[in-house]
């Protein structure tokens, strides 16, 4: 199958590859995976006390568009809230990386990532306040 | 094609359970495509060669089905109305996930040491693995009859079969 010029670029030179201090009470980890293909994708955010993402890792094993697709996301998280990183939609990631039809689950598991990382490092938050 | 309503397990006539003999399905194949093998229909009507054909099609995608634990587990939940790779279900328990990544890694780093040695076993994990998830979903399926617990050790084992999968093309690689 052809990859568009924008996954290519994204596979070849991926951006933000790596990890965060996962027992950072700022850094969000979100862990999701799709059985279909046998992906796994792991995405940490550092979220700052104004609720700004700082930075952003990821981790995916999987095909070129999972990859294209987390190392997008992680240069959108980049200086957005975490409301705004909550927002984003699966639809304008395949839109952007121009996904076939039968890729766009590899978007589908960005945006849970997403939405899984937010939830841990609001869960954290929940924890500290509590404490 | 009006064939594919027909239950696999009825297919071979045997008990629609997920701990099944695989002698009894192996032996229950062969005679189905000898019986519907193309030799015995040289001279009969078209339409008769065309029921043989597809019969012939559909034992061969059953088998593949039904000798495969993962996708035996996922046809008899499909039965039930369940797809268990939805592509809109990406939750898996963490744990999981990272070990999943472990292996990953292992497996990566294995191949960049060229180490055959290490890949075969990390492939007997799998197999311990594919073990473990192999007798709950017989518990599961068979016993309790809780649909939504297999369907979540289903998931697992399609994982692990997809590593295994990976792990077979770095060992073949890794023989040229």
């Amino acid at each position: 199958m052809a990859y568009s010029d924008k996954v290519l670029d994204h596979y070849e030179n991926p951006r933000n590859v790596g990890s965060l201090d996962k027992n950072d009470p700022q850094v969000g980890t979100g862990m999701v995976g799709a059985p279909a293909c046998g992906d796994v994708m792991k995405l940490m955010i550092k979220v700052n006390d104004s609720g700004i993402i700082e930075d952003a890792k990821f981790k995916t094993y999987g095909c070129g568009s999972a990859i294209a697709s987390s190392s997008l996301v992680t240069e959108w998280l980049k200086g957005r809230t975490i409301e705004e990183a909550y927002a984003i939609k699966n639809s304008e990631i395949a839109e952007e990386l121009a996904l076939p039809p039968v890729k766009i689950h590899c978007s589908v598991l960005a945006e849970d990532a997403i939405k899984a990382a937010v939830a841990d490092i609001k869960a954290k938050q929940a924890a500290k306040e509590a404490a | 094609m009006q064939s594919t309503s027909i239950n696999y397990f009825k297919l071979f006539a045997i008990a629609e359970q997920f701990d099944l003999d695989v002698t009894t399905l192996e032996s229950n194949f062969r005679k189905t495509q000898s019986a519907n093998h193309p030799d015995r229909f040289v001279s009969a009507p078209a339409s008769e060669k065309l029921v043989a054909m597809q019969l012939a099609t559909l034992a061969n995608e059953a088998y593949s089905v039904l000798k495969s634990p993962a996708k035996r587990a996922k046809y008899m939940l499909e039965q039930h109305g369940i797809d268990a790779i939805a592509e809109t279900n990406t939750a898996m328990p963490t744990e999981f996930l990272m070990q999943q990544m472990e292996w990953r890694e292992r497996i990566e780093d294995a191949k960049m040491a060229r180490s055959i040695t290490e890949l075969d076993e990390i492939a007997g994990e799998l197999k311990l693995e594919t073990n473990l998830l192999v007798n709950e979903l017989h518990e599961l399926l068979d016993i309790k009859k809780d649909l939504t617990s297999a369907t979540a050790v289903t998931r697992k084992l399609i994982f692990i079969d997809k590593v295994c999968a990976d792990i077979d093309q770095v060992i073949e690689q890794l023989d040229d």
